[in-house]
């Protein structure tokens, strides 16, 4: 109540904020987008925070619906051949912002851009799925003719696989699949992206982007459903500081905010209950193990730190913030899955679970008098801290010494990558709504980013099965049996799911929550 | 005096030479690199980013190349951004940082002066206590506290001023920024002022311009107060430096785009070309001011004499 | 000209005469003003509290009560300043952040006295080439990122919480050093210090006999500013994971901590904040005391 009426009165200056960048009535959308991106180039993202602006602006083969799911975006129809590899698109007749028309070949165009070594894309793995793509992108094929990428006429487009990927119709909302306009960078090279060169084929353009200020897109006119686009402008604020963003939202500065603290969770559900979002999302919040340095090369070492861990007190009692306690990899509810494979004892009481773990390290030989000692890594984060101290302190019943030891991110992910940590915090969000984009970080050859070195033959059997059949059913069966084994093993100890956290305005409507916490703002609407 | 400011900008040209140097190799020695994230790169990729940022040769090659760039002005692309060169970030994120840590260092002297020659003019009685107190505040409380409860009492609940943004350079948008910026400051240069001003009240020169029956506004104006700014001159150079460079928790909080940020975020990530630039960028300020500091030296007390 | 003509020679003598006297003078003197000997009295108990913290809780300071976790104050469990984030007595941490946040205060404090104080003296001393090269020097660590030196500091010689001392010392001694110098400048041009310079003592002796004490008002004011800076860049550090580790906490940690819930759970903020404001208020003004106690004019 009090808030509120602090609010109301706030709206004023609030108004006069959003009235000194634009001008009229228009619409404005003004979003606490919580990164400065680093680019705004399809090609060269690497941000949640830089998705949501550059995917107002490109519309790919696919795209998000309002509820993020995956629609028709760019090509209005395609079909898939029987065995899977072959996908024609037919392409929407719809322009650039600056009226020329987008053909087949812009898509062949920016898909040979992204894969090509020079331009040195950090997301280009996401597209090795196409034929050839992968080697091309490692330089052992020269010839960019030789990608599975084809302009058979100006609208028709066509793409071969390596193998069926199940996901591939999904992957193609993602920014590494947007096209590029031909001919603005051929004119203007990696410049083309700038403020009077730039041209985009989605329902916003870029207006101004002033180096951590704001990035403001405005309305295409052009846009092929402009005429259910009502937002005319949307401003994406940097602000990182969850704290002084969370204020902006109070005072009705921004509309939405992506982000707030887990602290902040009981104040805001008490005073603006409507207005705190809460949804899953499709992540993993895990500790890896270091399978290769004794003792945890030992399942029961393993399995006995994952057993301790008490993790609805750390949903309940720490975050408090609606994450669902993890028992298994890969988070319920991702796309061509069903179930995940959950630990055995996942329903095992918590006080017997801590004697059974005790156990364990008692048979591993550990015990009081020859402690497991480790070190806990957690890169700075006032959650990661607190997850870790409540970890240590449920090990410490089991008598395992941890030592905190906490980093700056880049070294911490270095070390990690380098294999040089015992046990440490790490999180997976996923990037197309499939199991495997979980499972695939505990195979052998996945190398550095399977941060344990975990490696188990029949885990990459199951695989590397999965992967190679077009029946859904049996995928999923294979990828299931995979995850059941490394759910034995425990060389990941999952503890929480992810979820998203937002603020967002009364006034905005149209928002919805989804796994992929995309909202496009070409759904989105704002009350008077 | 002249030659004297000459020959010292000649010297910065080595000085700065080492800084680059020593800055240069120093940083390569922090563990971690600029492309390390939550996301491994495939070794296809990774291999052709360091090519493309010449992160594959030898150090000394890249130090090279490096050198050579900033000869010719080049300051070179970030390693972050990539749509903004490092020259473009400095030079659009330098006037918010100039405007607001300007203004504030400017606030801070005039009250800070003023309360510091306030306090000690009463020394040890109550008003000097209480004047000092409070200036004290401004110190024990940091500004990572500082600004919050400012923008929480200030902005979200009387709604007297926005929370955060810069809107356009809007003069309410820069009100609490300023404020957060200057109080410790403040505390600072009034405690400095203090300090050497009850100091030169009890110097002899001012004890015979008190017996010459000088009027006392006239002795504390006159005699005093220049006398007792040589400490607060001294401090000023390089905390000018620091304040028009941006204050990271500052421009944080407020959401304003000076590049404060940058140094403390160029580091944490890394992005080599970004720090090296941004450091550059303030050894020159820093050199500058402190040569400024030393003529006023002069300027302020006959007895030091440049030859 | 506004100069007394009293005999340097005999000012000097005096100094000699007196090398003991001033000391004693001084503490007369300190004892005297009351607002030093007040902050003195809460600095000393702040300190032993910090020293028998565990025996004045009955909480570990690293036990997680769950069912309590960011509770306020709680007279019932001898939570006397509620719990943290993750249900630890607040108290006891307090406590325990003032024996590392006080250890950072003055070692680091101390480190960079001595340096910059020294520093400065020769430079201003000395003079000509001499301080044109030691000053450039100052100026080349100033823009030296401070943060790299920490990190690195730490990669080479490992985490070690006196190494904190260390970084933050000869960082903090650049200040230090121009300011003495400046007043070097101004002293070293008296009467004394030339009529002491031309009867034959050596410049060593001058620095310390002559220059040192007569610079120490402005070096004493600027040491009480440099205790909070210090004090509160160790919590900068220890943010980025440099400084003290978990469960070992300083006030700066809480602080940082507390400021992020300010509105939910102020006891969070309150009391490690008052704490510090309480300790730099004590030190400013035994600083202000020390000050006029060794005010060579006052005497």
């Amino acid at each position: 109540m009090f808030l509120k009426h602090f609010k109301r009165a706030s709206l004023s200056i609030g108004l006069a904020v959003a009235l000194a960048g634009t001008a009229g009535a228009e619409t404005v959308l003004r979003v606490g987008n919580m990164g400065e991106p680093a680019t705004l180039d399809p090609h060269h993202v690497a941000g949640t925070w830089e998705n949501r602006i550059i995917g107002d602006m490109f519309m790919g083969l696919t795209t998000e619906g309002p509820d993020g799911s995956v629609v028709p975006g760019a090509a209005e129809s395609w079909t898939i051949s029987d065995d899977g590899l072959t996908y024609t698109f037919k392409l929407r007749d719809h322009s650039w912002s600056d009226g020329t028309p987008v053909s087949a070949d812009d898509f062949v165009f920016a898909l040979r851009r992204i894969l090509s070594p020079e331009l040195a894309a950090k997301y280009a793995s996401l597209l090795y799925p196409i034929k050839n793509a992968e080697e091309i992108n490692n330089a052992s094929v020269a010839d960019l003719s030789q990608l599975g990428v084809r302009a058979v006429d100006a609208k028709t487009l066509e793409i071969t696989l390596v193998a069926p990927t199940p996901y591939f119709i999904e992957q193609l909302t993602h920014y590494t699949a947007f096209p590029v306009p031909k001919h603005l960078v051929e004119q203007h090279g990696d410049d083309w992206i700038k403020k009077g060169t730039i041209a985009s084929n989605g329902a916003y353009m870029l207006d101004e982007w002033v180096p951590n200020t704001h990035v403001r897109l405005v309305k295409n006119d052009g846009f092929y459903d402009a005429a259910n686009v009502t937002i005319d402008k949307v401003e994406f604020f940097p602000s990182e500081d969850r704290g002084a963003v969370q204020k902006r939202f109070r005072s009705g500065e921004i509309d939405i905010a992506k982000d707030f603290a887990s602290e902040q969770f009981d104040f805001l559900k008490k005073n603006l209950p409507d207005e705190t979002r809460v949804a899953p999302y499709l992540g993993i919040y895990y500790y890896p193990v270091n399978t290769n340095k004794p003792p945890f090369d030992d399942k029961r070492v393993r399995q006995a730190l994952s057993m301790a861990i008490d993790r609805e007190a750390i949903t309940d009692k720490v975050l408090k913030t609606g994450e669902v306690p993890a028992y298994s990899f890969v988070p319920p509810g991702t796309g061509n899955y069903g179930d995940p494979a959950f630990v055995d004892w996942m329903d095992v009481p918590y006080k017997e679970r801590v004697a059974k773990a005790k156990a364990l390290l008692a048979e591993a030989g550990y015990g009081p008098d020859n402690p497991v000692k480790l070190t806990l890594s957690y890169n700075t984060s006032e959650n990661h801290k607190r997850i870790a101290i409540a970890v240590a302190a449920m090990w410490k019943q089991l008598g395992v010494q941890a030592e905190l030891f906490n980093q700056e991110v880049t070294p911490h992910y270095n070390k990690l990558e380098q294999n040089d940590f015992d046990v440490a915090r790490a999180g997976w969000i996923a990037d197309y709504n499939d199991a495997q984009n979980f499972l695939y970080l505990l195979e052998t050859r996945t190398g550095r980013q399977n941060y344990g070195r975990y490696s188990n033959a029949q885990f990459d059997d199951y695989m590397a099965k999965a992967a190679n059949t077009t029946d859904m059913d049996k995928r999923a069966q294979y990828l299931r049996s995979a995850e059941a084994i490394a759910m034995e093993d425990q060389p990941v100890i999952p503890i929480y799911y992810y979820v998203s956290k937002n603020l967002v305005s009364n006034s905005v409507v149209g928002w919805e929550p989804n796994v992929k916490d995309i909202q496009r703002t070409r759904y989105l609407s704002i009350k008077p | 005096m002249f030659a004297y400011a000459i020959r010292r900008l000649l010297v910065a040209v080595p000085t700065l030479f080492v800084i680059i140097t020593l800055a240069f190799f120093l940083m390569r020695l922090a563990p971690g690199g600029p492309f390390d994230s939550d996301r491994v790169l495939p070794p296809a990729i990774e291999k052709n980013i360091m090519a493309h940022y010449n992160l594959d040769l030898p150090l000394w090659q890249q130090y090279l190349k490096y050198l050579g760039g900033l000869v010719q002005g080049d300051f070179g692309p970030s390693f972050r951004v990539r749509d903004f060169s490092v020259a473009e970030l400095i030079m659009s994120g330098f006037p918010a940082s100039l405007q607001i840590g300007g203004t504030a260092i400017l606030l801070a002297v005039m009250i800070g002066v003023s309360l510091g020659a306030f306090a000690a003019l009463r020394q040890n009685s109550l008003t000097d206590y209480s004047v000092m107190g409070v200036a004290m505040v401004g110190i024990a409380v940091p500004n990572f506290v500082m600004a919050p409860l400012l923008t929480l009492v200030l902005g979200v609940y009387l709604s007297w001023l926005p929370v955060a943004g810069w809107g356009g350079g809007a003069f309410a948008n820069k009100v609490l920024p300023i404020v957060a910026l200057a109080l410790p400051q403040i505390a600072y240069i009034s405690r400095l002022t203090r300090g050497s001003m009850v100091e030169v009240l009890n110097a002899n020169f001012v004890r015979t311009a008190r017996a010459k029956g000088l009027r006392e506004q006239l002795v504390v104006v006159r005699h005093a107060l220049k006398g007792a700014l040589l400490p607060v001159v001294s401090y000023l150079g390089p905390a000018t430096a620091a304040v028009i460079t941006g204050s990271v928790v500052i421009e944080t909080i407020f959401d304003i785009p000076g590049i404060g940020r940058y140094f403390i975020q160029g580091a944490l990530s890394r992005d080599y070309t970004l720090v090296m630039g941004v450091m550059i960028f303030y050894a020159v300020l820093i050199m500058v001011l402190n040569l400024v500091v030393d003529l006023l030296y002069a300027v302020l007390d006959p007895k030091v004499r440049y030859t | 000209m506004i100069h007394t003509t009293a005999s340097a020679d005999a000012m000097a003598g005096m100094e000699e005469l007196e090398g003991r006297s001033l000391w004693q003078d001084a503490r007369i003197r300190l004892f005297r003003n009351k607002a030093a000997v007040v902050s003195m009295v809460v600095l000393g108990i702040i300190a032993v509290m910090a020293v028998l913290a565990p025996y004045l809780s009955p909480h570990p300071y690293d036990e997680v009560y769950w069912e309590r976790i960011q509770m306020g104050p709680d007279f019932e469990n001898a939570h006397w300043f509620g719990t943290d984030g993750n249900g630890r007595d607040l108290f006891v941490r307090t406590l325990y952040g003032a024996r590392v946040s006080l250890m950072v205060g003055i070692l680091a404090t101390t480190v960079s006295l001595i340096i910059g104080v020294t520093y400065g003296a020769v430079a201003g001393y000395v003079g000509g080439r001499v301080d044109n090269l030691m000053m450039r020097f100052v100026d080349v660590m100033y823009s030296l990122p401070f943060m790299f030196f920490v990190i690195l500091l730490m990669v080479i010689f490992g985490r070690n919480i006196f190494l904190i001392f260390i970084a933050l010392g000869a960082v903090e001694w650049l200040t230090m050093a121009r300011i003495v110098r400046g007043q070097t400048l101004s002293v070293k041009r008296k009467e004394f210090i030339e009529a002491a310079h031309a009867g034959g003592v050596s410049s060593v002796k001058i620095i310390f006999r002559h220059i040192i004490p007569n610079v120490l008002g402005p070096v004493i004011v600027y040491m009480t500013l440099t205790i909070p800076q210090v004090i509160l860049t160790e919590s900068f550090i220890s943010f980025l994971g440099l400084g003290v580790q978990e469960p070992l906490t300083s006030w700066g940690v809480l602080i940082s901590e507390g400021a992020r819930v300010m509105e939910q759970s102020p006891w969070m903020l309150m009391f490690p904040a008052l704490f510090l404001a309480v300790t730099l208020f004590a030190f400013n003004f035994i600083g202000d005391g020390l000050r006029d106690a060794l005010d060579p004019k006052d005497r």
